[in-house]
């Protein structure tokens, strides 16, 4: 096979995986999953004193 | 070891080492920045001259502020996002101890003017393959760590330093081949284009993964816990991460326009970088937006401040950088001030202080104080830091198109308007005010040093015990201090 077919698929589906990802992220049934993972540094406190919390969902 | 405790020992280390070098780092900087304004100041003295401190700044700014910045704080976000002490026992010392020493090493081999003469990789190679091991180590330690993390999910923050970790170690082995001269002379690997082309993939990408994907690592942590809010949009994080590692590797060309570089390798670093405009920006607006419904907050902390101006630096440069790719406008700005000062202004701006805020929030929770010994001079750190700043860019901004229009300026007959040296004695006010930008910057990193030995000596050495996860990820288990 010519080596620029393989350098253009290899493009093409780079592009197609990025589009897969962008898809995937704003389905919404990862909605509730994606919540609590933006929660997994708040939801524990440290040592000292942790800034005020008032945007508990 | 105790393993129902985090490592807050490296981390502890790395932290406090992020002040030291930094003052170092800027300090030497603040040198040669005098030394373009009054060049006697070399003192015709080899090791401090011009040619041999500027590396020397640049590696202690980069590798030993930054680098230092970097471990510490990932140390501490990836033990605590996943609940479990740093992997591999003894291998994070080891990498504390490493990593210090290869800074020594280059602050002696440096100024004796041992470099192998790439740009950000001039180490030679006996410190090349310490660097080499000290980051496998590191990787092993971060990543061993993930491997075995309570949680089940991997927060965004981690897999922006996994990513600088893993690239890191690809661009530093790849542009490092050389073959030994003797014990501290080496050549490269490659010839003529391909070596200047191997050594801007490894160049830009020391800024698109050291300088930014581990600094994007700082943010996507530090931001919502000193915030109180979780940040702003979580799935823009995970299209701002793979859309940055999709396009960063390929905008290296744009340091080689109007080279020997094949023209259609030019445009290609020019259109990725243009679409490296988008990642940027989403990632900015995801950090500032962190904020929304709590703006007060910036009025009265100041490491908010801190963090949040640093994200408008990143906005600015990262709109900069684009626009310079352009090969129209690099043909202005290409070996100009103007290039300085975009380099400042994300260096300065973005990286130095997104790490003095996360270290402003890290200092006393490692030393067991509820916060610094004094806010006041957070504030005060800020302000000269930010007027710094501005001062610094703004004239290396003038400076920089004054330059490019005076080089390019010709007569009706197709002469040079201007000889090289009126274009040196016309930048000189700017090279003063450049000092003077310096200088603050560097008297904020002293009151930053002054108020962290003060904080260390009022608290202690704490470690924390890792608190139990409740199942999935929303855990609420509070953690407390011995």
């Amino acid at each position: 096979m010519d080596i620029n077919t393989i350098r253009t698929s290899i493009t093409v589906l780079a592009m197609i995986a990025f589009l897969g990802i962008v898809a995937w992220a704003w389905s919404s049934g990862r909605r509730a999953d994606f919540d609590a993972a933006s929660r997994l540094p708040l939801d524990e406190d440290d040592p000292s004193h942790d800034a005020p919390r008032e945007n508990k969902q | 070891m105790n393993d129902t405790q985090y490592n807050y020992k490296v981390v502890r280390q790395f932290a406090v080492m992020t002040v030291i070098w930094g003052i170092v780092g800027m300090l030497v900087g603040v040198i040669i920045a005098a030394q373009l304004a009054w060049p006697a100041l070399n003192f015709d003295i080899p090791f401090l001259t011009y040619g041999r401190l500027r590396p020397l700044h640049t590696n202690a700014v980069i590798f030993a502020f930054g680098g230092s910045a970097l471990f510490a704080t990932s140390y501490y976000a990836v033990q605590r996002t996943c609940h479990t002490r740093l992997f591999g026992g003894p291998l994070a010392a080891f990498t504390f101890w490493g990593w210090q020493l290869i800074i020594v090493l280059a602050a002696v081999t440096l100024p004796l003017g041992y470099t192998t003469g790439k740009e950000y990789a001039e180490l030679e190679w006996p410190v090349d393959i310490l660097i080499a091991v000290v980051w496998v180590a590191y990787a092993i330690v971060f990543f061993g760590t993930l491997a075995t993390r309570k949680v089940k999910h991997i927060y965004v923050a981690n897999w922006f330093f996994g990513a600088f970790i893993l690239t890191v170690a690809l661009l530093h082995i790849v542009n490092s081949i050389e073959s030994p001269a003797g014990f501290l002379k080496s050549y490269s690997a490659y010839a003529g284009v391909q070596d200047a082309m191997v050594q801007w993939w490894y160049g830009h990408n020391a800024v698109g993964f050291f300088l930014t994907a581990g600094f994007l690592g700082m943010m996507y942590y530090f931001v919502p816990k000193q915030a109180g809010r979780p940040v702003y949009s979580y799935r823009l994080s995970i299209v701002h991460f793979w859309a940055l590692i999709f396009t960063y590797m390929w905008a290296g060309p744009h340091h080689l326009h109007y080279t020997a570089l094949p023209d259609w390798a030019q445009s290609l670093g020019m259109v990725f970088s243009l679409i490296l405009l988008a990642p940027s920006w989403g990632g900015m607006i995801n950090g500032i937006m962190t904020l929304s419904g709590a703006w007060h907050k910036l009025r009265t902390d100041p490491i908010l401040k801190f963090l949040i101006v640093s994200l408008s630096f990143y906005g600015m440069s990262t709109f900069e950088g684009p626009m310079m790719s352009i090969k129209t406008v690099n043909a202005l700005s290409h070996y100009t001030d103007w290039t300085v000062g975009h380099v400042h202004s994300g260096a300065l701006g973005w990286v130095a202080m997104i790490s003095i805020g996360s270290l402003y929030y890290l200092i006393p929770r490692l030393f067991g104080r509820a916060e610094m010994y004094s806010v006041k001079a957070i504030t005060l750190h800020f302000w000269t830091t930010t007027i710094g700043i501005v001062l610094y860019i703004a004239s290396m901004w003038i400076a920089g198109v004054m330059q490019g229009l005076m080089w390019r300026a010709v007569n009706e007959d197709g002469t040079l308007t201007y000889t090289f040296v009126e274009s040196v004695k016309a930048t000189y006010p700017y090279y003063v005010i450049r000092l003077t930008g310096g200088v603050l910057v560097l008297s904020g990193m002293f009151v930053m040093l002054w108020n962290v030995v003060k904080t260390i000596g009022a608290g202690k050495a704490v470690e924390a015990t890792i608190p139990p996860v409740s199942a999935g990820s929303g855990f609420d288990a509070p953690a407390h201090a011995h």
